[in-house]
C-alpha cells in the first residue's frame, strides 16, 4: 500500500507492504544508500537514522509506524549544527577505515551530543555500545565525539 | 591572420579532454602517452590539472587508495587535494601484484610494498615529461624547472601543470625517472594527511557495491545446504507466491543451491524464508565441534604426518635430559570474518553476451577466472568494476570466488536481460563457511638447571587452508601447508633443537585465511609458550625474549627494537595497583610488532582491557596515521575474537547465525590503544595484518600474570569473564 514518508524535510510517497523495515524503504525505494544494512536484527547499528531527532535502528522500525514522524538520515545530517560538527570531527581524526558502519556511528553520535553536550568517556561508551565497527575504529570514535563536543563549544 | 601561440594551441587541444597517462610495466618499463586505454596507467593528468591515481589494490579500509595517491602526489609534485583515485580495471598483464606473480589482487598486506616503487616511478615520469615539455616551450633548461603544488616554475616562468599535458603526452617516456631521495619527501611520512576516502565515508556518499542501483536490476538471495556437502534434491517455492515483489526461484545445481529473485532486497529475504528445500545429506558433513576437537587432539597424540624441521629425535632426546619440562596444549576454534558489509555483487549484462561484474573484488584475477569458467565466457567478455569494500579481513578472496560465482549462476539462470544483484544477509555471512580453520598445538619445552632452553617439540594439527584450492600447486611443498606452521618453524627466537611436526585435520567446513592467516594461532602459541618457559626459568618475560633475540641478525634486531619501545612506552613492570601486564612480539608480512596489554580485574570477576601499547616497525611509514589506524584495528580484531568468538557445529550445522551470538568487539572493550612507529628507512612492509597476531597472546599473558593460563579460545568459554 501507499505510505507518505517525511524524510530529510521532504515528503515522499512510497509503495510498500506493512511490516517492511524503514531501512529497505530508504535504501531500495528511495535509493538513499548512506543508511546501511549490517545485520537486520538491530544488533550492529549500521542502519541508524533519526526519528523525530532520536536515533533508531531502521531495520527494526516499520514503515507503518513512521508515517507521522520526521525521519532524518546521514544525507541530511550536515544541516544540523551537531551533525556538521560530528562530521567535521570524523574527518579531522580520520575515523573511517572501511567506512561501512560510519553513517550509523555518526547518527548515534549526533543523538548523544544532542542530549549531552559534553559526555564523559563512560557516557560515550554506554551510548555507542550498540554500534559495531568490525574495523575496530572505536578509539577514534571516542576521540571524535569529544572533538565534536569541543567544536560545538567553541 | 591569427597565429595561435603554442600555449594557445595547447589550451584549445585541452578542450578535447586530453590527458597525460603514465604507467609502469611489471618489468619496470615506463609507458606514457595520451591514450590511457592502450597501457597500464597508474595516473592520468587532465588539462584542468586534476590528477587521477588508478589504484590497482582493493580499498577494504586499510588505506590503499590513500597510500597509492600519496606515492604519485609526492613524486609528481601536487598536493593531496589535487589528486583523486579510481580503481584499476581487471588486467593482470598490467596491474598484477608483484608479490603474487601474475595475479592482480590484494592480500598478504602487500599493497604499499608492491606499489612503493611503481607508483612513485609513474609520478616521477610524469613530472619529468611535464618539465621537459615546459622547458622546450620556454627555451630554458629542464634542470632549472621544478614542480610544486601543481605548478611548473623556474627560469622566470610559471605555469599550471595542465598547460603542458598535451605537449608532455607526445614526448617519449623517460627510461629511468629519478625518484626523490627520502630526505626530499614532502608528503610521504606526514601524519597530517587525511584519507582520500574519509569525507565520502562520513557523509553517506561513498558507494559500496551494496549501494549500487543499476537500471532495472533485480535482487537475488541464495539458499545453500546448511551442511558442507549437502546436495540439493528439490525445493518448493509456493510459500513465497504471495510475497509482493517475489519474482521466482531457480535451482542452481552446479552449486547445490536455490536462487530466489525479487524486485527488492526485503522481498528476496522474505521469499527465501518461505521456500522449502529438501537436502540429501548422505555425503554431508555431520560432525559436531566436540568431535572435531577430539579428532584434532588425537592427531596431536599420533606421530605427525609431516616433519617440518627434520625428525623429532633431537628435540626429544634433549627434552629427556632436561631438568624442567613444560608442556601446554592449545585449541583454536573456527572463526567467521564478518566484514561489516554483507557480501554482495551485481552481474550486469554487457555487450555481445558478456557481463560486467560490480564487486569489491579483492582477488581480481581469481574472480575473473571463476566467472569465465562459471559462465563459459571468454575472459575478454567479462569486465570488472571494482568498488569500495565494506571490510574483508580475508573473506573477499576465496579460491573458487564463492559469492561472485553464486551471482553469476543466479544471473545465468535468468533470461540475462536484467542486472542481478546478489545480496547476502548477516546470517548467510555467519553460516556459509569459509572460516579461519580450527587448529590445535601441543608444545613441550625442556630447560636445564639454569633455565636455558634445551629443546622445543611443537606439534600442530590444522585444517589446511591451501589444500584442495587453486593455490595448492604454488604453496604446498612436500605435503606441507606453510600457512599452518608460519610463525613457528621460522621463529626468530634462538631456540635450539626445534622440532615442528604437522598433521592435516579433516575439514568439516570450508576454511579461509583470516586477518594474518597462520599467524592468528602460531603467534598465540609461541608468545604464550615463551611466557610459560620464562616463568619456569624464573625470568622476566621481556628480558627472556630479548636474550633469545640476541643473535644479531636483522630480524632479531628489529624484533628487539619494537619490544623495547613497547615496553618503555607501557612502563613495563610498573603496572598500576590491581593491574597486570602481558607482552608479545611477532613478525608477519615483513613487519615487526610488539604489544603490551594491561588489564584490571580478575578472570573470575571480570577483566577489563585498560590499555594496549603497540610498537611497530613496518619500514618507512608512507602514511603514519594510516599505519596507526591499522594497528588499532588489527589489535581490536585480534582481541575481540580471542575474547569471545567461535563458530561451532552441531551435527554439521553452524550454531551461530548473527551478531547476537557472534558478538563483535564493542566500544567499551578496550579502554585505550597507544601506537608508536619505529622510524625506519627500510622499504615499506605490511600493516593491514601484522597488528593482529601479538594482541591475543599479550592479553593471555596479562591474564596469566595474575590468573589462569588460557590455552583454548575463546577466553569467555575457557574460564575468563570480561567486564
Amino acid at each position: 500500500m501507499a505510505y507518505s514518508l517525511k524524510i530529510n524535510g521532504a515528503t515522499q510517497e512510497v509503495e510498500a507492504e506493512a511490516g517492511t523495515p524503514l531501512l529497505w524503504v530508504i535504501r531500495d525505494e528511495l535509493k538513499m544508500t548512506g543508511t546501511k544494512f549490517g545485520c537486520g536484527v538491530a544488533s550492529c547499528g549500521a542502519c541508524t537514522v533519526h526519528l523525530n531527532g532520536e536515533p533508531v535502528r531502521s531495520c527494526q522500525t516499520f514503515i507503518e509506524d513512521v508515517e507521522d514522524a520526521e525521519v532524518s538520515t546521514i544525507e541530511a545530517i550536515a544541516e544540523d549544527k551537531v551533525g556538521a560538527a560530528v562530521q567535521q570531527a570524523w574527518v579531522e581524526l580520520d575515523v573511517a577505515q572501511c567506512g561501512y558502519c560510519q553513517s550509523g556511528q555518526i547518527m548515534s553520535a549526533v543523538g548523544l551530543l544532542s542530549e549531552n553536550a559534553k559526555p564523559t568517556i563512560e557516557e560515550i561508551n554506554d551510548y555507542m555500545q550498540g554500534n559495531a565497527c568490525r574495523c575496530a575504529t572505536y578509539q577514534r570514535i571516542r576521540a571524535a565525539v569529544q572533538r565534536a563536543s569541543e567544536i560545538l563549544e567553541a | 591572420m591569427t597565429t595561435l601561440s603554442r600555449r594557445g594551441f595547447l589550451k584549445s587541444a585541452a578542450a578535447a579532454g586530453a590527458v597525460l597517462a603514465v604507467g609502469v610495466h611489471p618489468n619496470g618499463a615506463v609507458a606514457a602517452g595520451a591514450e590511457p586505454a592502450v597501457m597500464n596507467p597508474f595516473l592520468k593528468l587532465a588539462t584542468n590539472g586534476r590528477v587521477t591515481a588508478i589504484v590497482k589494490h582493493a580499498e577494504i579500509g586499510q588505506g590503499a587508495a590513500t597510500g597509492l595517491t600519496t606515492l604519485i602526489a609526492e613524486e609528481l609534485g601536487v598536493q593531496m587535494d589535487q589528486i583523486d583515485f579510481e580503481f584499476a580495471p581487471s588486467n593482470p598483464q598490467l596491474y598484477n601484484n608483484l608479490h603474487l606473480g601474475t595475479l592482480q589482487g590484494t592480500g598478504g598486506s602487500t599493497a604499499i610494498a608492491n606499489s612503493y616503487v611503481q607508483y612513485r616511478t609513474a609520478g616521477a615520469a610524469a613530472r619529468d615529461m611535464l618539465i621537459n615539455a615546459a622547458a622546450s616551450d620556454w627555451g630554458v633548461s629542464a634542470a632549472d624547472l621544478s614542480i610544486e603544488n601543481g605548478t611548473i616554475a623556474g627560469a622566470g616562468h610559471v605555469a599550471p601543470l595542465g598547460d603542458y599535458v598535451v605537449a608532455a603526452s607526445q614526448l617519449d617516456a623517460p627510461a629511468e625517472p629519478k625518484l626523490k631521495d627520502p630526505s626530499e619527501f614532502k608528503l610521504i611520512g606526514r601524519s597530517d594527511l587525511r584519507r582520500k576516502d574519509g569525507a565520502a565515508k562520513t557523509n553517506g556518499s561513498a558507494k559500496f557495491a551494496m549501494d549500487l542501483h543499476l537500471d532495472n536490476q533485480i535482487f537475488a538471495t541464495v539458499l545453500r545446504s546448511p551442511r558442507m556437502g549437502g546436495k540439493l534434491v528439490d525445493f518448493d517455492a509456493s510459500g513465497a507466491e504471495g510475497i509482493r515483489g517475489f519474482i521466482g526461484a531457480e535451482a542452481l545445481p552446479a552449486i547445490n543451491s536455490v536462487a530466489i529473485y525479487a524486485e527488492n532486497t526485503w522481498a528476496a529475504f522474505q521469499a527465501r524464508n518461505a521456500i522449502e528445500v529438501t537436502w540429501d545429506d548422505s555425503e554431508a558433513e555431520t560432525r559436531s565441534s566436540d568431535q572435531i576437537q577430539s579428532e584434532m587432539m588425537a592427531l596431536l597424540d599420533a606421530k605427525p604426518t609431516y616433519d617440518v624441521t627434520g625428525d623429532a629425535g633431537g628435540a626429544t632426546s634433549k627434552i629427556d635430559e632436561a631438568t624442567t619440562v613444560v608442556e601446554e596444549t592449545f585449541y583454536f576454534p573456527l572463526l567467521a570474518h564478518a566484514p561489516m558489509e554483507p557480501l554482495n555483487c551485481i552481474i550486469e549484462p554487457g555487450e555481445d553476451g558478456g557481463v560486467i561484474l560490480h564487486d569489491a573484488a579483492q582477488g581480481t584475477t581469481i574472480v575473473h577466472n571463476s566467472l569465465s569458467q562459471a559462465l563459459g565466457l571468454p575472459w575478454e567478455k567479462i569486465k570488472i568494476n571494482v568498488t569500495l569494500a565494506g571490510g574483508s579481513f580475508g573473506r573477499r578472496t576465496t579460491s573458487d570466488s564463492d559469492y561472485q560465482v553464486e551471482a553469476a549462476l543466479a544471473f545465468a539462470a535468468t533470461d540475462r536481460t536484467r542486472p542481478v544483484k546478489l545480496v547476502w544477509s548477516r546470517e548467510d555471512d555467519i553460516t556459509a563457511g569459509f572460516y579461519r580453520p580450527a587448529v590445535a598445538h601441543r608444545v613441550k619445552v625442556g630447560l636445564d638447571a639454569e633455565g636455558n632452553v634445551l629443546g622445543w617439540d611443537h606439534r600442530i594439527a590444522a585444517q589446511s587452508l591451501i589444500k584442495g584450492t587453486v593455490f595448492e600447486d604454488f604453496v604446498i611443498k612436500d605435503g606441507i601447508d606453510a600457512t599452518s606452521v608460519e610463525g613457528v618453524n621460522d621463529t626468530h627466537y634462538m631456540v635450539p633443537n626445534l622440532y615442528v611436526g604437522l598433521s592435516d585435520a579433516p575439514k568439516t567446513t570450508t576454511v579461509l585465511w583470516w586477518r594474518s592467516v597462520g599467524h592468528t594461532h602460531t603467534a598465540y602459541v609461541m608468545e604464550s609458550m615463551i611466557d610459560v618457559v620464562a616463568k619456569a626459568a624464573g625470568r622476566d618475560p621481556l628480558e627472556f625474549r630479548l636474550e633469545l633475540l640476541e643473535g644479531g641478525d636483522k630480524d632479531q634486531v628489529r624484533l628487539a627494537r619494537v619490544l623495547k619501545l613497547a615496553a618503555e612506552k607501557a612502563n613495563w613492570g610498573q603496572a598500576a595497583a590491581g593491574r597486570s601486564q602481558g607482552l608479545a612480539v611477532h613478525k608477519s608480512f615483513g613487519s615487526y610488532v610488539a604489544e603490551v596489554v594491561e588489564v584490571s580485574g580478575t578472570a573470575e570477576n571480570g577483566i577489563q582491557v585498560e590499555r594496549v601499547t603497540c610498537a611497530v616497525d613496518c619500514g618507512l611509514a608512507v602514511n603514519p596515521d594510516v599505519v596507526k589506524a591499522q594497528m588499532e584495528g588489527g589489535i581490536g580484531y585480534g582481541l575481540g575474537h580471542a575474547m569471545r568468538n567461535e563458530i561451532t557445529l552441531t551435527d554439521g550445522v553452524v550454531d551461530q547465525s548473527n551478531f547476537p551470538d557472534y558478538e563483535p568487539l564493542r566500544i567499551g572493550d578496550i579502554a585505550a590503544i597507544d601506537v608508536h612507529i619505529v622510524p625506519s628507512a627500510e622499504a615499506p612492509s605490511g600493516v593491514g595484518e601484522p597488528g593482529t597476531p601479538p594482541s591475543a597472546p599479550a592479553l593471555a599473558n596479562a591474564i596469566a600474570a595474575n590468573g589462569p593460563r588460557v590455552t583454548a579460545l575463546p577466553m569467555i568459554n575457557n574460564g575468563v569473564e570480561f567486564l
